[in-house]
């Protein structure tokens, strides 16, 4: 193991036994977190004036699928703004139980990052506020981002959706069936 | 309802505003609760343009990524080339010539110039003000010229490489990029007379859309939107990349963090660009624009029609792509809608394992809820058009 930066050594002295291991990649401090108590590990970060750990640049999955157990890794990119410091820290998630608690209580925008990993990698955020889909429509099977996804899978096409409440001129449907009766298709 | 209102009573009515709408120029789609024309509440539906960027990288080689990143945020597409370029190299730990440092400058902050003029433009136009709009646009048209002129592409530029630039610079630049910066200076001090003291414009734009610097941090928010709040966070700044902290630039912040504040934050950051570049064209300097190693550049078309081992050398960079060692990175660029970052894992070998793009506009969407809730219907247009939501980044 390379040497530890001081922001690291320090992390590591204040979480202890939550630190799974420190890394250093090309420059750029990476810690390795257990997934217990991960929203007070990050609000320890955020709140500890050493660090000024003070904004979430990132959130994202990683999926080893067949290559490292535990299977995914959620990986945060967090930095401080005075102190010039950016680390990456890395969640390891198995495959049986897919969930690592919601940051959205710290950054609200943790809502639309954390929305978009569990639309591509149906990794779940607990106390999410709002876990929908978000790039994807709500009838989609599957996580297209993990690697036992094909890429080449196609879907079928969903049916328009009935909006409760909608307006709707059943003349244009009607319309559209004369249209079709003239010109000799069916449904 | 409230038992002291005044005013005749109006049900809550749930409008659909998008995807397709003339004012929103991006597929969005916005779920609105609407008391009379007050926005109680705004759902954003994102992904329209959905085309699984990350998924389509994973296929292809590393240096194949370079026209998918051109079509993450269209307006400025040299900086995303920048960007990634960057990220890889850093994962390489390869460092370019001094040339190549700074002809990525100049085009990152052309591309800069050009986004903000899109936006501005756009959203100016958007309000009633035709005439600025066309102005913006010809000022763009001019950069967009020097664009082509060095790259041959006037939007998808596929201009930068892992390891250096397509080509170096044309002959008359310089001269090109003088002339240009001339015109574009006028049009914009025309533009600053039409709109900074315009009625019409500051009732539309001031005091729209705040955003606290406390709601902004906390929403993940960076580029303009952060800095019209008055947080001094820019990439260039704050975590220096390429030769940008030899340069003289200033950033400028705003105070209130309103609609007009991000206008003028953006209006100032074009003028500073302009210096940058022509900092840079003054500072320019001799030598090659490609790194000198040849496991990543490929080899001259002489040796590559002329001999067997540089038909080789061609051959197994293109089939095979440039072999990235195993290891994961971050690098962040200043994007024109804030901090795009580019995350990497390589497990080794020609394909990326994993590519992940930091989206400014999608992040700042998150926030948008939370700068319309409480004003009219009409104020989501100016407000949405400082954003500078772009589809092809938004929803990769």
């Amino acid at each position: 193991m390379p040497d530890a930066s001081p922001q690291v050594a320090f992390i590591q002295d204040k979480l202890g036994a939550k630190v799974v291991d420190i890394r250093s990649a090309q420059g750029d401090d990476v810690l390795i977190l257990n997934r217990a108590g991960l929203r007070d590990s990050f609000l320890l970060l955020k709140q500890e004036p050493q660090l000024d750990l003070d904004f979430l640049s990132d959130i994202t999955a990683v999926d080893y699928w067949e290559k490292k157990e535990p299977r995914f890794e959620v990986v945060y990119q967090i930095l401080s703004r005075k102190k010039r410091q950016r680390l990456r820290i890395r969640v390891p998630v198995p495959e049986n139980d897919p969930a690592v608690e919601s940051l959205t209580p710290i950054w609200r925008g943790a809502n639309f990052l954390e929305r978009e990993v569990w639309d591509l990698y149906g990794i779940r955020f607990i106390d999410h506020p709002d876990l929908r889909r978000i790039l994807l429509y709500d009838e989609f099977q599957g996580f297209p981002l993990r690697k036992d996804y094909p890429v080449n899978l196609c879907q079928p096409r969903v049916p328009e959706r009935k909006v409760e409440g909608t307006f709707v001129d059943e003349r244009s449907a009607n319309k559209l069936l004369r249209l079709k009766k003239t010109l000799g298709i069916k449904n | 309802m409230k038992a002291d209102n005044q005013d005749l009573p109006v049900d809550i009515m749930e409008l659909q505003m998008g995807p397709s709408h003339p004012a929103t120029h991006g597929t969005v789609k916005f779920n609105l609760k609407l008391e009379g024309e007050k926005v109680l509440d705004c759902d954003v539906e994102l992904g329209f343009l959905h085309r699984g960027f990350d998924k389509s990288c994973e296929q292809a080689t590393w240096t194949q990524v370079i026209p998918y990143t051109d079509r993450l945020n269209y307006a400025s597409s040299l900086i995303n080339n920048v960007g990634y370029a960057l990220a890889v190299e850093k994962l390489i730990g390869a460092e370019t010539p001094p040339r190549c440092q700074y002809i990525r400058v100049i085009i990152s902050e052309l591309a800069r110039i050009f986004d903000h003029l899109t936006c501005c433009g756009m959203a100016a136009s958007e309000l009633g003000a035709i005439t600025v709009g066309f102005y913006m646009i010809e000022a763009r048209e001019l950069i967009t010229r020097i664009i082509e002129n060095l790259t041959g592409a006037r939007l998808t530029v596929t201009y930068v490489r892992i390891g250096g630039v397509k080509h170096d610079l044309p002959q008359d630049f310089a001269e090109c990029v003088t002339q240009t910066f001339k015109t574009v200076r006028r049009l914009m001090d025309d533009c600053d007379r039409l709109l900074s003291r315009n009625r019409i414009f500051l009732d539309r734009m001031s005091n729209v859309g705040v955003i606290s610097q406390e709601t902004a941090l906390s929403y993940c928010l960076s580029g303009p939107l952060l800095r019209s709040t008055g947080v001094e966070y820019d990439v260039r700044k704050t975590f220096p990349y390429l030769v940008y902290d030899q340069l003289d630039f200033e950033v400028p912040v705003g105070s209130k963090g309103d609609n007009y504040d991000r206008f003028l934050c953006r209006v100032g950051e074009i003028e500073q660009s302009m210096k940058i570049v022509e900092q840079a064209v003054a500072k320019l300097p001799v030598g090659p624009v490609w790194i000198d190693d040849p496991r990543f550049v490929l080899p001259e078309k002489e040796k590559v029609y002329g001999s067997i081992e540089g038909l080789m050398h061609h051959f197994k960079i293109i089939m095979e792509g440039i072999q990235v060692p195993a290891g994961e990175t971050y690098f962040a660029v200043e994007g024109g809608n804030g901090e795009l970052g580019f995350y990497i894992v390589s497990e080794g070998g020609g394909r990326p394992y994993r590519l992940r793009v930091r989206p400014p506009c999608f992040i700042a969407m998150g926030a948008f809820p939370e700068m319309i809730k409480g004003y009219m219907i009409a104020d989501i247009i100016p407000t949405f058009g400082m954003i500078n939501m772009i589809g092809g980044e938004c929803d990769r």
